[in-house]
């Protein structure tokens, strides 16, 4: 059988439209995160630094601030210990937040961090942070959480101030069900 | 059987006559016309005094929500789509459209499909709620149970919107009549093929925007969820994506028809008929490179900002030469005023109304302020309803004779424009006001000072509604007892081959393809 114009351009659009339902699904996320990734806009931090110490810059001092949010309806008590330090770019520097379930339930956390301004984003070191795993915390119970963090010395002379924001979303049903799946 | 349509409700349900098939879609669509309309006139009587009267603002929410997409989904869409069934193969002189199965198929899903939508209303948990915008996680975390159900309803009504615009691509580029060049086609088969190419690229967007819903609602992928390393701001760009160029689907057949019918009452040529064409296309293109300028209040950086208010600007260009073509061409016309030259009127002033704030919309930091505000509401109601839904009004009054053979009574046509117009602006030139004043928009009550032009509004909109009812009246008069009109040419001022054709337009026409000179 052989196929007729009309075949062909139909074919062509169903392939065309396919094609953008796949785009949308499967393309556009991860090029959205490599774009935010790239530019540093959304002021996503990124994961564990590896990277090598570097020299610390005695002459400049960089305000950080942090910002501790529940998302929704999570019940914890999540604040920072110290809402405010003062680094030199390269110093190696450690801080907590304090977090307390208050419900009679076990629970399980996952905080989301975001730097303010966005182009500080690249130059926010973080060599160890609880944000990189989901925290589980027992009916009642109360920890302090970890965050040991490197301002990079390259960091813009026009940003004097940075904003670390944590917002703490309540994953335990997600954390069940992956459990769940696991034991499966 | 080979010559006539067959009888009884086979007729409909296994139609493949573009004729056929184009009445239903014209006839569905305004019953959807009418649904959403109910819907918003429960709106603006909620909204006559302040204070809660009539409903709980749960409800209130929903009927935002399936105002929204009823009217954009259930109610322009098809009703041009039912334009293009009708009139595309006539005015291509093509016997039929390329595809019929296929277009009985698309057609008689969409029922399905907004049954899937309708039924919430009586489900616990309600409608949905969340804006029809949808944006997450409005739409996937807080979001009613029966969110599945819209999303079904969402992938059926754009799988039938994907499968019209393949057969409508198909028909114009392969069955063209002899002689029937690309720039010879009359403007609503140009404006309609570009919009069908819009709508292969952007409807399976939506349906993957809402498939990425149902996966995050249902299945624990974090698409949008920011616990699990989504963003919901990518929500908003990917249905923006969807979302720009679908204000282009509306608003380019809607042009195509105003620029079928101004001709024609000018007695003048179109002026500028390849510029029209070039500016149509040249809309299309921008419409996909200007869709952040919906989200300037979600912390974008200067650059972006910078880049898609310049973008959006840009739009006005082409835009004017649309606008610019159609004073041309009237002016130095001979000009008479039939119903659908005043609907057709009425867009070329509203609509250019309605780009304007548009353009001031589209200044980031003025935005800024405006955003989600009634200005908002104001300037989309001008191009989605003073744009759209009068030309379609006109298109109908303008084919009518071609569809039934009768002429409908031009003191009532003349009497439901005047109606329409005027209930129109009372009802939104105020919340152009009222969203300058600072009255957010989506919320069943509001601040006292809002409350005198809220009235007004409301009062506008009632008669803006009763318009609608008294065009129904006009449509189904003429049918029933319209003045017989036979001759070929209803408007002496008429070209195009839809008017070589005898009225009404027999079930088969173009069985040998005419010659286009």
């Amino acid at each position: 059988m052989s196929i007729n114009a009309t075949q062909k351009i139909t074919l062509k659009l169903v392939v065309a439209a396919v094609g953008m339902f796949v785009f949308a699904v499967f393309l556009m996320p991860p090029l959205y995160d490599v774009f935010c990734e790239l530019t540093g806009i959304g002021g996503k931090t990124k994961g564990q630094y590896q990277g090598a110490t570097v020299a610390v810059d005695g002459e400049r001092e960089i305000k950080i601030q942090f910002v501790a949010t529940n998302n929704g309806a999570m019940p914890w008590d999540f604040s920072p210990v110290e809402y405010q330090v003062r680094v030199h770019p390269g110093e190696k520097k450690a801080v907590e937040f304090y977090a307390r379930n208050p419900t009679a339930r076990d629970m399980v956390a996952q905080a989301v961090p975001n730097i303010t301004p966005n182009n500080a984003a690249d130059f926010f070191h973080k060599t160890e942070c609880f944000c990189f795993n989901r925290q589980p915390l027992k009916a009642g119970e109360e920890t302090k959480m970890g965050l040991v963090f490197i301002v990079d010395p390259e960091l813009p002379a026009s940003v004097t101030t940075i904003t670390l924001s944590y917002t703490l979303f309540d994953v335990t049903d997600a954390a069940e069900t992956s459990a769940l799946a696991a034991n499966n | 059987m080979a010559h006539g349509p067959a009888k009884g409700i086979g007729r409909w349900l296994f139609a493949t006559n573009h004729k056929d098939i184009g009445t239903m879609y014209l006839w569905f669509s305004f019953a959807m016309f009418l649904l959403g309309g109910a819907f918003a006139m429960i709106i603006r009587a909620e909204l006559f005094a302040p204070g809660m009267q009539l409903i709980k603002p749960e409800f209130f929410n929903q009927m935002t929500t399936m105002h929204g997409l009823i009217m954009v989904f259930g109610a322009i869409m098809p009703s041009f789509v039912g334009l293009a069934n009708w009139m595309v193969p006539l005015q291509i002189g093509a016997p039929d459209m390329a595809l019929p199965r296929m277009n009985n198929l698309s057609f008689w899903i969409l029922p399905f499909g907004f049954a899937l939508l309708a039924s919430t209303l009586f489900m616990e948990g309600g409608a949905p709620n969340f804006g029809w915008t949808f944006y997450a996680p409005l739409s996937t975390t807080y979001a009613p149970d029966t969110v599945n159900f819209f999303i079904f309803g969402v992938h059926i009504i754009g799988a039938s919107s994907i499968m019209g615009s393949i057969n409508i691509i198909a028909t114009i580029l392969n069955l063209r009549a002899p002689g029937m060049t690309m720039m010879k086609l009359p403007l609503f088969v140009w404006t309609w093929l570009i919009t069908a190419f819009l709508l292969v690229a952007v409807m399976p967007v939506l349906a993957g925007a809402v498939t990425m819903m149902l996966m995050d609602i249902n299945f624990g992928t974090s698409f949008f969820d920011a616990a699990g390393g989504g963003d919901p701001v990518l929500f908003q760009h990917i249905f923006w994506f969807f979302g720009h160029p679908e204000v282009y689907i509306i608003i380019l057949p809607a042009f195509g028809v105003i620029s079928e019918i101004i001709p024609t009452f000018s007695r003048k040529p179109l002026f500028g008929y390849s510029s029209m064409v070039y500016a149509t296309s040249a809309i299309a293109f921008l419409s996909f490179i200007v869709w952040a300028h919906h989200m300037f209040t979600t912390g974008m950086p200067i650059a972006g900002e910078l880049y898609f208010m310049y973008a959006t600007m840009l739009i006005a260009v082409p835009t004017g030469v649309k606008v610019f073509n159609w004073i041309t061409t009237m002016f130095r016309g001979s000009l008479t005023f039939e119903t659908p030259m005043l609907f057709a009127i009425a867009v070329v002033i509203l609509f250019t109304f309605g780009g304007f704030t548009g353009l001031m919309l589209a200044v980031a930091p003025a935005d800024i302020q405006y955003h989600d505000s009634y200005f908002v509401v104001g300037h989309f109601h001008y191009v989605m309803v003073a744009g759209a839904v009068f030309s379609m009004s006109g298109a109908v009054y303008y084919w009518l004779p071609k569809w039934t053979g009768k002429m409908y009574d031009e003191t009532m046509g003349k009497m439901q424009f005047w109606i329409a117009f005027v209930g129109f602006n009372i009802a939104f030139i105020p919340q152009h006001f009222l969203g300058l004043a600072g009255m957010p928009r989506r919320y069943a009550d509001y601040a006292l000072q809002f409350s005198d032009w809220n009235m007004v509004s409301s009062i506008g909109a009632f008669m803006y509604g009763a318009a609608q009812l008294m065009f129904l009246y006009n449509v189904i008069s003429t049918i029933v007892s319209g003045k017989p009109s036979t001759e070929e040419k209803t408007w002496e001022g008429a070209q195009g081959l839809e008017w070589t054709l005898p009225s009404p337009a027999p079930f088969h026409t173009f069985s040998t393809p005419p010659n286009v000179k």
